[in-house]
């Protein structure tokens, strides 16, 4: 669909944005990151919202998870999550192979340091979305090769 | 599969829904980093600008459509056409000037605005879609046509339509014609 498009251009161009701004103010990294990550809670927050508004209540933990491996990422992403591990503590692995932030910039090795920004969003997204649906997070990404994430 | 039918629209709903949220979480970081409006607007401005470059690759690659021989035919086409790919609205295009080469295009329905009930106080000269000016702007450049496009009316500083305004430049090739 075409508004894929629209949004991923978007996305590309707040974090160079960003980055442009924060190069040329202070120089301040960080920030930028912790910018980009609130953005992603906000919307994340009110994409959930719309999104579970006619589904069924969610019997537990790993119910919801399951919710964002397959709904939510299908919607957002257009496609599911590859892998989903557990150590049923508490700790939840996301494995996405083709992630389509990062498909369009490289297929290996390359320019492996700029990929944390572009997951800065998408960290937030999930925060913001697992929050309104009663769970407190920390989300990390680990980027090992483009375009898997994890 | 347990799926209804309406899925489907209700999917291509969201990511909409995805990209308004994520625009207006852009022009509320926005806001908060630079205080004056002027800014804001020029910053939304220049993002759009490199959105619509790349955009517009996108854009005649999806729809294939024909070399446009007229301005006219130019507003149009992003009027019925690529307004209709990306946000899913169609606004009317009218020219307002004897040369042809300005138009407006007025939307009464503006997606970007969903969600945004009006304007804070302290924010009353923001142009909130100013994005979409920069990518018009930024995609008419990449086809060599120079434009310069403005929002003449917006629904959230209380005008009755949201209207847009695209000024053709003439290109310098035009005036050599006309001398010979």
């Amino acid at each position: 669909m075409a508004d894929e498009a629209l949004f991923l251009l978007l996305h590309s161009e707040m974090v160079a944005g960003l980055y442009r701004a924060a190069e040329q103010g202070e120089g301040e990294n960080g920030r930028c990151t912790t910018k980009l990550e609130s953005m992603g809670f906000r919307v994340g927050q009110g994409l959930i919202e719309r999104f579970t508004k006619d589904t069924a209540r969610f019997k537990d933990e790993l119910d919801i998870m399951k919710f964002i491996c397959k709904d939510f990422w299908t919607t957002v992403f257009k496609k599911q999550i590859d892998n989903l591990r557990t150590n049923h503590q508490g700790i939840y692995v996301l494995q996405d192979n083709k992630f389509r932030l990062l498909t369009q910039m490289s297929a290996g090795k390359q320019y492996l340091e700029h990929a944390p920004k572009y997951l800065a969003f998408t960290c937030g997204l999930i925060r913001g979305g697992l929050s309104n649906l009663g769970i407190k997070s920390i989300v990390t990404a680990e980027v090992s090769s483009m375009p898997a994430c994890e | 599969m347990s799926r209804s039918p309406g899925r489907k629209q209700e999917n291509h709903k969201i990511s909409r829904e995805l990209f308004v949220l994520t625009y207006g979480a852009l022009v509320a970081q926005l806001c908060k980093d630079y205080e004056k409006d002027e800014d804001v607007n020029a910053c939304l401005d220049r993002m759009g600008y490199s959105i619509g470059v790349r955009l517009v690759d996108d854009f005649l690659a999806r729809s294939a459509v024909r070399k446009c021989r007229s301005y006219s035919e130019t507003a149009d086409m992003i009027a019925q056409v690529a307004f209709k790919m990306y946000l899913g609205v169609t606004p009317s295009v009218s020219c307002s000037s004897a040369t042809g080469n300005e138009f407006s295009l007025i939307l009464d329905k503006n997606p970007l605005v969903d969600f945004v009930e009006e304007l804070p106080a302290e924010r009353a000269s923001l142009c909130y879609c100013n994005l979409l000016c920069g990518v018009i702007r930024g995609a008419l450049e990449m086809v060599h046509l120079a434009a310069e496009v403005t929002f003449l009316q917006d629904r959230l500083k209380g005008d009755a339509v949201t209207e847009i305004g695209i000024t053709f430049l003439r290109k310098p090739e035009d005036r050599k014609h006309k001398r010979n």
